[in-house]
């Protein structure tokens, strides 16, 4: 499966879980490729937190305002009914518990739903911009990354790089697999089209619940 | 408010200052008086902002011309000038939730002795900080982060000070506006009296110091 496949997997899954009227936020990266998905007809919110709810594709070759971006700095447009704030409010909304969904990339999630995505000591340490906050604030926190990184597992038993938040996420979707977190434990609810339970388990480290019967995502 | 000329309004600014600078990623960053900082050349500047930016942009200048002591921020990751100088220890990195970064500046503005945050507890951000329960949910203590100036890139300007943000440039300037003991303000647009209507005003004129002049 080539890299480009699996991204795929991941958003198109992740899009499923989109509901009219969600004030949501994607991060950078895997994550922002959820916005390509949306359900037609569906009214979602994106919120970039540099200020702006209601982020809009691209604009057309010459007409990207320098003033109006995402949280990378890159030009986007704006939909209608779009609002901007500043920072305060921006992040108001993200820890106040007004954003119903965050979507997040990751380093590790471990088997009590606990997420490392921010720095791995003396090599990245890019800092957390706003991951810690859409950790602990967010109604619900999905995570989007691939199942395994250089052959390794990414779904440990537990974390070894620093922890985002201690609040475990809900949700983790791969392109091996769906899994769900409450109670910090994690079920593996769903596999990829034509990927069996032993596959996903014998990609994880840490320990799943697996019902009986786990049906195949729907994409 | 006074207006003042850009060389002069840098010229304000001693070495080792330290300073709030508006902007993510370099949109709504005050450009003009990036540029005069490298041109002054500027030293042992504290700067704290959401990001680094990028080399060539905003504050990205500062840290490429090695003016930069120290960052109090949020977000390196897209500028690898300052990865490399934290890593050679040549500049200090204090990075700090960009949620929590933005409060502890309020806080300041606003007089508070600080604001109780769940973002961070339990995680390598709580090592050194007071934690305090509250109703039975804990949070940290983070104190208020104040500045010497505040560099607020606006987008309209009255001739009183009063002042406008416009899209996402807006973004840290309106906090930061309050957080400093003095505040400079580059304006897109200088503009009559009466030309902003009242509901439209995010920066009252009296907390403006200064106004960089135009042409």
């Amino acid at each position: 499966m080539t890299a480009m496949d699996a991204q795929t997997i991941i958003a198109r899954r992740i899009a499923k879980e989109l509901r009219a009227g969600m004030l949501v936020n994607l991060g950078i990266g895997i994550p922002t490729q959820v916005a390509n998905y949306v359900p037609a007809g569906l009214q979602v919110f994106f919120q970039s937190e540099n200020g702006l709810i209601g982020t809009g594709p691209v604009p057309e070759e010459g007409m990207a305002l320098r003033l109006l971006t995402d949280a990378a700095g890159k030009p986007v447009s704006a939909l209608p009914g779009a609002c901007t704030f500043d920072s305060a409010v921006s992040f108001g909304l993200i820890r106040g518990g007004h954003l119903d969904m965050t979507v997040l990339g990751g380093l590790q999630v471990d088997e009590t739903g606990h997420l490392a995505n921010w720095m791995i000591p003396g090599k990245m340490v890019p800092g957390m911009g706003g991951a810690m906050d859409l950790v602990c604030g967010a109604r619900r926190v999905v995570v989007a990354m691939q199942h395994t990184a250089k052959g390794k597992t990414k779904i440990v038993k537990k974390c070894t790089l620093p922890l985002t938040s201690v609040r475990p996420v809900d949700l983790v979707v791969t392109e091996l697999a769906v899994i769900s977190f409450t109670g910090h434990k994690g079920t593996l609810v769903e596999t990829a089209p034509g990927v069996t339970v032993q596959q996903v388990l014998a990609a994880t480290e840490a320990t799943l619940l697996v019902p009986d019967k786990v049906p195949e995502m729907q994409l | 408010m006074q207006t003042i000329t850009l060389d002069k309004a840098v010229a304000m600014i001693p070495n080792g200052a330290s300073l709030m600078i508006g902007g993510f990623m370099g949109v709504g960053t005050p450009e003009r008086l990036m540029d005069e900082l490298v041109r002054q050349g500027r030293r042992d500047l504290t700067v704290i902002a959401n990001d680094n930016a990028m080399p060539g942009i905003g504050i990205g200048k500062l840290v490429s011309a090695g003016l930069v002591r120290k960052t109090i921020t949020s977000h390196i990751g897209l500028n690898p000038e300052t990865q490399k100088k934290m890593i050679a220890g040549s500049m200090e990195v204090e990075l700090v939730p960009q949620g929590t970064l933005i409060e502890r500046i309020r806080a300041a503005g606003y007089g508070l002795g600080g604001i109780l945050t769940p973002t961070g507890v339990g995680t390598v951000v709580e090592e050194g900080k007071r934690k305090i329960e509250v109703d039975g949910s804990e949070y940290l203590l983070e104190k208020p982060l104040h500045a010497d100036f505040a560099l607020v890139q606006a987008f309209l300007c009255d001739y009183l000070g009063n002042l406008t943000y416009v899209l996402t440039a807006r973004n840290f300037n309106p906090v930061i506006a309050m957080a400093a003991a003095t505040l400079i303000v580059d304006a897109e647009h200088i503009v009559p009296v009466g030309l902003i209507p009242p509901d439209q005003v995010v920066t009252p004129a009296p907390v403006v110091d200064y106004v960089i002049a135009h042409g």
